[in-house]
């Protein structure tokens, strides 16, 4: 394994200077911007406000972190969004139509979320369709199959224990944190401390000299993209317990918030440069931005202009500060 | 790749044969089967009266096809063009029932998405941001500005002489379908036989090549994408100027009706590739299929999931295609 050691070099000379930069850049505005925010707003410096906006942060904050593996390897998941609404209707309609017990009904949903980046990962490997157009054309069809099956059918009355994980809380935290600070270390561990998370870099940064490497470069891919889809599950069964009810327009322009807060968190949209703990940071920011305008009165709405604007500004900073470099 | 490529894949010796297996060819054997087996399972179907209205309620979605069948060929990739459209019918139906003069109310939508596509072909072109990152951060500016602008509010009381989809050429011809097949029509020309048409295709082929042989890719792509908000313009008109309302916010998945069409059409998503008279022929395909599973009473809610596989089976044959031809030399 000589060529994994120097790639792994490589990858560790390159990346950390800049990346070291911008993630200490984005943790300083992020401190500024809860000072303002505080000063502007008493309601928002308070425990509980802050505890809230993590419930909220949680269902985009753990596709967000396999979507940075991905990226890092320079490609894209755009169906993230529709499997959240597939695997929510799939766990709504497998226990009120197929009889499910609830917790088979969510192992099911589950199950259907891996599955359906499985496929991503498949076509995308075997017969190297682009991730883009691959997730694009699962993008409509995860959308179609939740709407099909549901027709548009909400589900709702779900027993009083299973909104625990969306609207509970476990040693004073909302429990959903729990699973957030979880995937949070595992990913984080993962990424800079593997094999497999080397491989990652070595695949953004040259994909044919990791393949002549011996580096399994299309098994570490369908992973990641399974992984994707294991997460929109997570995420999805989160957000149910959460809002109470099953819908097949879940998750509609989820893609956007989970790109946004990766490539805000530094994460090269070229793939083979990236930190789990810059797209946290990311998360936190845009979170705090939605929380910030939304307490000085803006609507939700016009958040989304603001996250659009983010995330084509940090793609350009992002990608002069590299070319400087 | 270059010389296979910026060629017109022409039909050669077997002309008739080889127009068949085309993409094109295929696709109107599309249309002409599912009409045939839906009819035979529901002949109201074939009414007249039907078959009208699928063109006639989807011939915008052509249009808009043809510009995105550019951005395709030209290696790029656009998912603000829903959004824009949303915006545009807006802009136009307001201006409309503000009472400017109907040049302007015909001419705004066309300029601001000259305008809108221009700048994001520019952002793209120049300042090297992938093409997916500027559309995706575009469709949320656009989706947001238009909700927060208007509420989502119905624009009702249209003057009479805004419906330019009513018009109807010499008394027969509709307007919506005129526009469909001229655009259709010019745009293929155009793609085949000016030489900035077939820079398009030299820059999705292979950029550097086309930089070589004195083609300036970045000019290219913001040509393509300025044409693409033309269209787009185009199209706008047409889907406000259908109903007797306009619903001021943005057509859900729009988008992705028009990359389907532009996909379905033949248009390589490797670039370099693709005519948009495949385009035009995929949207009517798509509408008809949309349209026929009613008729066969499945739930129109299936359509996004059709939409879906059209896209996998059609990229993934051109891929093994492809795949085949270098294999065999």
């Amino acid at each position: 394994m000589t060529g994994m050691a120097v790639l792994t070099e490589g990858a560790r000379r390159g990346a950390p200077r800049w990346l070291i930069r911008h993630e200490t850049l984005l943790a300083a505005i992020l401190i500024v911007a809860l000072a303002i925010l505080g000063l502007c707003n008493d309601r928002f410096l308070t425990v509980d406000n802050l505890l809230n906006q993590g419930r909220l942060m949680t269902e985009v904050g753990i596709i967000a972190l396999p979507m940075t593996f991905i990226i890092i390897t320079g490609g894209i998941d755009l169906s993230v969004g529709s499997v959240v609404g597939l695997c929510a209707i799939m766990l709504g309609y497998s226990w009120k139509n197929f009889g499910f017990p609830l917790p088979l009904a969510i192992a099911f949903s589950l199950c259907v979320g891996a599955a359906a980046g499985f496929v991503n990962g498949l076509l995308i490997t075997r017969v190297r369709v682009p991730p883009l157009i691959m997730t694009i054309a699962t993008l409509a069809l995860y959308r179609g199959l939740a709407e099909g099956i549901s027709q548009a059918h909400s589900v709702r009355n779900y027993p009083e224990w299973f909104f625990f994980v969306g609207q509970g809380e476990l040693f004073g935290v909302p429990t959903q944190l729990w699973i957030l600070l979880a995937g949070i270390i595992v990913a984080g561990v993962a990424l800079d401390r593997t094999t497999f998370g080397r491989t990652l870099y070595a695949i953004g940064n040259n994909e044919t000299a990791a393949r002549f490497s011996g580096l399994p470069v299309d098994r570490v891919k369908l992973l990641i993209y399974t992984l994707s889809g294991l997460a929109a599950g997570v995420s999805a069964w989160v957000l149910v317990s959460r809002v109470t009810t099953t819908r097949s327009d879940m998750g509609i322009g989820y893609e956007l918030d989970v790109i946004a807060a990766v490539v805000l968190g530094g994460t090269s949209i070229f793939g083979g440069a990236g930190t789990i703990w810059g797209t946290v940071v990311g998360l936190v920011m845009i979170q705090l931005l939605k929380n910030g305008l939304a307490l000085t009165g803006v609507k939700g709405d016009a958040t989304i202009i603001v996250i659009g604007v983010v995330l084509i500004a940090s793609t350009l900073i992002a990608s002069s500060l590299q070319r400087r470099r | 790749v270059s010389a296979a490529t910026i060629a017109p894949a022409r039909a050669g010796e077997g002309g008739l044969l080889r127009a068949f297996a085309s993409q094109e060819g295929l696709l109107a054997f599309a249309i002409v089967a599912v009409a045939i087996l839906v009819g035979l399972d529901n002949a109201r179907f074939l009414a007249v009266r039907n078959l009208s209205d699928i063109i006639l309620g989807n011939a915008y979605i052509a249009v808009a096809a043809v510009g995105m069948s550019m951005v395709i060929v030209s290696g790029n990739i656009d998912i603000s063009v829903g959004a824009l459209i949303g915006v545009l019918a807006t802009i136009s139906g307001s201006l409309a029932v503000a009472g400017a003069p109907l040049a302007v109310v015909w001419a705004a939508p066309l300029v601001v998405g000259v305008l809108v596509m221009a700048l994001q072909g520019a952002v793209i072109a120049y300042l090297k941001i992938p093409a997916i990152v500027v559309t995706l951060g575009m469709l949320s500016i656009l989706k947001g500005g238009l909700i927060s602008v208007t509420g989502g509010r119905w624009i009702t009381d249209l003057p009479e002489s805004f419906h330019l989809a009513d018009i109807e050429l010499f008394g027969i011809l509709p307007m919506p379908v005129v526009i469909m097949i001229t655009a259709t029509i010019l745009a293929a020309l155009w793609m085949r036989y000016s030489a900035r048409g077939r820079a398009i295709y030299a820059t999705g082929g292979n950029a550097e090549a086309a930089r070589l042989v004195g083609v300036s890719p970045q000019k290219t792509v913001v040509m393509v994408f300025a044409l693409h908000g033309f269209f787009a313009g185009i199209a706008a008109l047409l889907f406000a100027t259908q109903l007797k309302v306009i619903q001021s916010t943005v057509p859900p998945n729009l988008e992705l009706t028009v990359i389907t069409a532009a996909v379905v059409g033949g248009v390589s998503i490797l670039g370099g590739v693709g005519t948009v008279v495949g385009s035009t022929l995929a949207a009517v395909l798509i509408a008809e299929i949309a349209s026929a599973l009613v008729f066969i009473n499945v739930s129109p809610y299936w359509i996004h999931a059709v939409q879906g596989v059209l896209i996998l089976v059609t990229v993934v044959a051109d891929i093994l295609r492809r795949r085949r031809r270098r294999a065999g030399g």
